[in-house]
């Protein structure tokens, strides 16, 4: 049995949260005061997962970058992959903000800075 | 003193410097209510430092949503726009003259010359500088390779450039976690977090970002010296006792080319200080009264020139109630209050603002504690006044509403103390 520790990033109350795993299933969550932070806890362990914001360079606009996140939280361990695709993406100006600049593994790449 | 002939001048009510979070949304606020307004900003662009900001966590409390940085300014500019504010980019205050209550010029350079402006108000919302190096007791050889969190942000989320490789951060607030989060995530090696205090001075949450990318955290530990030919090639820390004091025979070096300063914000207020506004030491930032008003009649002020804040909420909110402030004060030349009840900082309180309150008004106070405590409660016994805490944090702003009929109960002062439950 592993025993995972950490605090809860759902909201700022910051939950000391304790979740007993057994050959991959969760037998107990301690320390949350919300189901939402359960949910979140047992996602944690079993399939965490994060939104990833970051820049891709545009041709064309006032800054020479624009600011993106996924749409959606992607795979923790698949984040350095979608950073590598993120590198290789270019894009042009205009760009509103909401727009969707790429798709990776079905997830959008939405723009959250205009060009 | 004289006018200056020679400088074309333009006419406002109002003045707001500074283009960020605070500056727009004042100058919204003080248009809406039928005061003419113009915004400075010396930057190309309107946001401040929010368009460099691209994680989320921004806006829940002012626009009850969750939105990244670059998304709450535009939300700003856009409501400036639809108002018909008028604003110039790349404007660069020189200097704030204070002639009489509703006489007050600001001269500026911009691209199209130098002007000076005549206005009844001012609203200074020209936000905070970060610490430096030098500042920190960082001692070694003249490299590059030495940056603010804020200018490897800028250069990373504006530009799109990586300043370096093998990173070395200190300390752990909000600002330095989440650059060890842009810096792993773009593939460079943060070798450590380096933090003063005996524990992390970010929200939880952001701590979480240390184990996501198993980046080692040294709490009470500090960065002496930076050695290298050029650029940065390792630096030396070394462990301090609870009295900060370092410990003899702890140091250790890390290789890196890059070093990052994530030491705090001071209020950048030396414009104020020249025309005489009063600075309180705890907060850097001017002493104000509930409508945010500096002790120069007609000089207002708002967010992080103010106090330095944790949420961008809460700076928006300060520049709408500053623009209230102008607009009371240009309609009845001056603010009123039958009586001024000071704000006096108890127990484990290290800052507060407001510093005087009316009575006249609710007012939220802004206040930070000087350290960790768990199971508290914020009082104001003149009042009878108690909130209960779990748990209270030097890195966390605690924001308590007063109802203005709480205030007048108070005769001269109220007393804010964080105390054991």
């Amino acid at each position: 049995m592993t025993t995972y520790r950490f605090i809860c990033i759902v909201c700022p109350l910051s939950c000391a949260i304790e979740v007993e795993v057994k050959d991959g299933k969760v037998l107990e969550v301690k320390g949350h005061t919300c189901p939402r932070g359960k949910e979140w806890a047992v996602q944690e362990v079993t399939n965490p997962r994060r939104v990833v914001m970051s820049v891709v360079p545009v041709e064309g606009g006032a800054l020479p970058t624009v600011s993106v996140k996924t749409a959606e939280p992607v795979p923790k361990e698949k984040i350095p992959e979608l950073m590598k695709f993120l590198a290789g993406i270019k894009v042009k100006a205009p760009v509103k903000i909401g727009d969707v600049v790429a798709e990776w593994e079905g997830i959008k790449i939405v723009a959250t800075r205009g060009a | 003193m004289e006018p200056f002939p020679e400088i074309p001048m333009l006419g406002y009510d109002v003045v707001v410097i500074g283009g960020g979070p605070a500056g727009m949304a004042a100058a919204a606020r003080a248009k809406e209510l039928g005061l003419s307004v113009l915004l400075l900003d010396e930057n190309d662009y309107l946001g401040g430092i929010l368009p460099q900001c691209i994680h989320s966590g921004f806006g829940i409390h002012y626009f009850k949503e969750e939105l990244t940085g670059p998304e709450f300014a535009a939300r700003l500019a856009k409501r400036l726009v639809e108002l018909g504010v008028e604003y110039r980019t790349a404007a660069r205050v020189l200097e704030i003259r204070n002639y009489s209550d509703l006489e007050k010029v600001v001269i500026f350079t911009s691209p199209s010359g130098v002007y000076q402006v005549w206005a009844k108000a001012v609203i200074y919302a020209a936000g905070a500088r970060e610490r430096h190096a030098f500042e920190i007791g960082i001692v070694g050889d003249r490299v590059s390779g030495i940056y603010t969190a804020g200018e490897a942000q800028t250069l990373m989320d504006i530009y799109g450039v990586l300043p370096g490789k093998e990173v070395v951060i200190v300390g752990s607030g909000d600002v330095g976690l989440i650059m060890a989060r842009r810096f792993a995530l773009e593939g460079a090696k943060v070798k450590a977090v380096i933090e003063l205090m005996p524990y992390p001075g970010g929200l939880a949450r952001n701590v979480m970002i240390l184990k996501d990318f198993n980046i080692p955290l040294y709490l009470s530990h500090k960065v002496v010296e930076v050695r290298g030919k050029g650029r940065v090639q390792r630096v030396k820390v070394v462990k301090v006792d609870e009295n900060i004091n370092e410990v003899p025979g702890s140091e250790l070096w890390i290789e890196a080319d890059t070093l990052v300063i994530s030491a705090g914000l001071v209020p950048a207020v030396k414009k104020l200080k020249k025309i005489g506004v009063e600075i309180d030491p705890a907060t850097g930032g001017p002493v104000v009264n509930d409508r945010l008003e500096t002790t120069v009649p007609g000089i207002f002020v708002a967010g992080n020139s103010l106090v330095i804040n944790d949420l961008v909420d809460y700076v928006a909110e300060q520049g709408e109630l500053a623009a209230e402030g102008t607009k009371e004060f240009i309609d009845n030349g001056g603010i009123e209050s039958r009586k001024w009840i000071k704000v006096e900082k108890g127990s484990n309180v290290r800052l507060v603002v407001p510093h005087y309150l009316s009575g006249e008004r609710d007012v939220y106070l802004y206040l930070r504690v000087a350290r960790p405590m768990e199971d508290v409660e914020l009082r104001i016994p003149e009042i009878g006044k108690r909130l209960k805490l779990p748990v209270v944090k030097p890195a966390e702003m605690i924001r308590l509403k007063l109802k203005a009929e709480e205030i007048q109960k108070a005769n001269k002062k109220l007393t804010v103390e964080v105390v054991k439950a």
